[in-house]
């Protein structure tokens, strides 16, 4: 349960950090295409005898590879490519489970997520890729700053863009695949998207939604946790429902929602 | 200042500059006209180096762009482009894209100190937006918006500024403000400008010279007095439409 509780810290914190980038830029359906290439990977790796660790991270970074130029390139729309990608994967990863022999408990973990048989590696690597997350957005916060705002504003200032945003991808596949045996290939995407939603609706300091974020983020999984504990239910769903739960949340007492509504009536005010 | 010789300019089938050649000579005010799909936009991303030439000769501030332009050169280019639909949820206020501008010359792993916020002060003072500093940027109008834009500009501390239709979708009132601020900004600091405008009255009176491009061409160039002639004007917008409904 210690390994559990200190798994839930760090994937809370490294994925929620993550999901601020995510959120802010509108990659959702970006994370869900690597998030699914992670777990493809992971189960390539199984099949084939290595690392699940080590095929999720190859498999994301292909993903990564993939869909940045082609979102970039302004040729067609990128959800069309991503959607590809995303299927293609999903494709992959149920044709390695099917090759995987004998019994399938070490897929269904990776897609479901075991937060509570972590190991001693796995923690280590949690924690590498939580500071290597949390340091990289405490040095260069002014230049992810700038990226989230615009792009080619950014690149105009002669802030290096482009590296900035290709790294929060590959850093974003990095959260994956450490994050993968805990949580699960299936439901890793809501643990970053969730904690990060919620903070977008309470504030409008970039500063503050990255705390922000990052509270949900563990709030989440140690409620996860206890709730799990308490009523024998899977942690990783649980996890998952409870930042979907604080969305909610967030969502109904958004001050953001005000302006909204203040918008609203004068829109009806104005047409009558 | 600014030398561009035969650039050509493709995406994909589409061919955005065709040969075109253009020189801008130290605190000159160039205002760049013509209809839409000209090429206006992609003559200001080669000036910056954003865009990618096909063929052809870019040279800004005495360094050869061909292979896109370093860091260092963007730096002194201050770029105001067309940015529309800012998410009003935002996470980013009018002061901290203002002090965006200072990013670049500060480089990585430098935070902004006593002096960049000073310089982000008097500019968010000289654009008339200092009451709204602390204001989330989506919550701004398309007016407030393109203040803190050129502001935003203005902090890098430019030698060049590049304008991309900055009273796009403006009211009147807003629109006479921004060109009056434009006019403004070059003169008193001394700025070589390119400035992308649909404006023609107002460009005509503030600019050195206008450049009038059609289909990825250059169709003419000059003073405004000698271009904007009705005639001209006809032929570069079309038959249909009459000089009058220019101005």
């Amino acid at each position: 349960m210690q390994n559990a509780i200190l798994a839930g810290l760090l994937g809370g914190v490294a994925c929620s950090l993550i999901g601020v980038f995510v959120v802010t830029m509108n990659l959702s359906f970006i994370g869900v295409a690597i998030a699914h290439a992670a777990f493809a990977g992971a189960l390539c790796g199984a099949w084939l005898g290595f690392s699940p660790q080590a095929g999720a991270f190859i498999f994301s970074l292909a993903a990564v590879a993939v869909i940045g130029p082609l979102a970039d390139r302004g040729e067609f729309n990128p959800d069309t490519p991503i959607g590809i990608i995303f299927s293609l994967t999903m494709g992959l990863a149920f044709l390695f489970m099917g090759l995987l022999p004998g019994p399938k408990t070490q897929a269904l973990e990776l897609l479901w997520g075991s937060i509570l048989t972590v190991n001693n590696f796995d923690l280590v690597l949690l924690f590498i890729v939580a500071v290597i997350v949390l340091t990289l957005v405490m040095l260069f916060f002014k230049e992810i700053q700038a990226v989230i705002f615009h792009r080619e504003a950014a690149l105009a200032v002669g802030i290096p863009a482009n590296l900035i945003f290709y790294s929060m991808l590959f850093l974003t596949g990095s959260v994956i695949t450490a994050s993968l045996r805990s949580i699960g290939g299936l439901l890793i995407f809501n643990l970053i998207l969730n904690p990060a939603a919620a903070a977008y609706q309470l504030t409008y300091s970039l500063r503050i939604m990255f705390i922000l974020s990052a509270s949900f983020g563990i709030l989440s999984t140690w409620l996860g946790l206890l709730i799990s504990y308490l009523f024998n239910t899977p942690s990783g769903a649980t996890i998952v429902l409870v930042s979907t739960v604080i969305f909610i949340i967030a969502a109904a007492f958004s001050p953001k929602r005000k302006v909204k509504k203040w918008k609203n009536e004068l829109e009806s005010a104005l047409k009558n | 200042m600014i030398t561009i010789k035969n650039a050509v300019v493709s995406y994909r089938e589409d061919v955005a500059l065709r040969g075109v050649s253009l020189s801008v000579k130290k605190g000159e005010l160039v205002g760049i006209i013509g209809p839409n799909g000209a090429g206006k936009t992609t003559i200001l991303t080669l000036v910056n180096g954003l865009g990618k030439l096909l063929k052809g000769q870019v040279q800004v501030l005495g360094c050869m762009l061909n292979n896109g332009c370093p860091a260092y050169l963007r730096r002194r280019i201050g770029y105001v482009p067309q940015i529309h639909n800012i998410d009003p949820r935002m996470p980013v206020n009018a002061g901290e894209v203002v002090m965006m501008g200072r990013y670049g010359r500060l480089g990585l792993l430098r935070r902004p100190g006593i002096l960049d916020r000073q310089v982000v002060e008097s500019l968010l003072s000289l654009v008339g937006m200092s009451h709204l500093a602390t204001r989330p940027i989506g919550h701004l109008s398309g007016g407030e918006q393109q203040r803190v834009a050129i502001a935003r500009a203005l902090a890098q501390e430019p030698d060049i500024l590049l304008l991309d239709e900055p009273t796009t979708g403006l009211d009147r009132r807003a629109r006479v403000e921004i060109m009056a601020l434009v006019n403004e900004i070059h003169r008193t600091r001394n700025l070589t400008t390119l400035m992308v405008t649909h404006e023609l009255k107002t460009a005509s009176a503030i600019c050195n010279r206008l450049v009038l491009m059609k289909e990825g061409r250059i169709w003419s160039q000059g003073k405004p007095e000698d271009v904007l002639q009705e005639e001209v004007l006809d032929l570069l917008y079309g038959d249909d439409n009459k000089v009058a409904n220019y101005f």
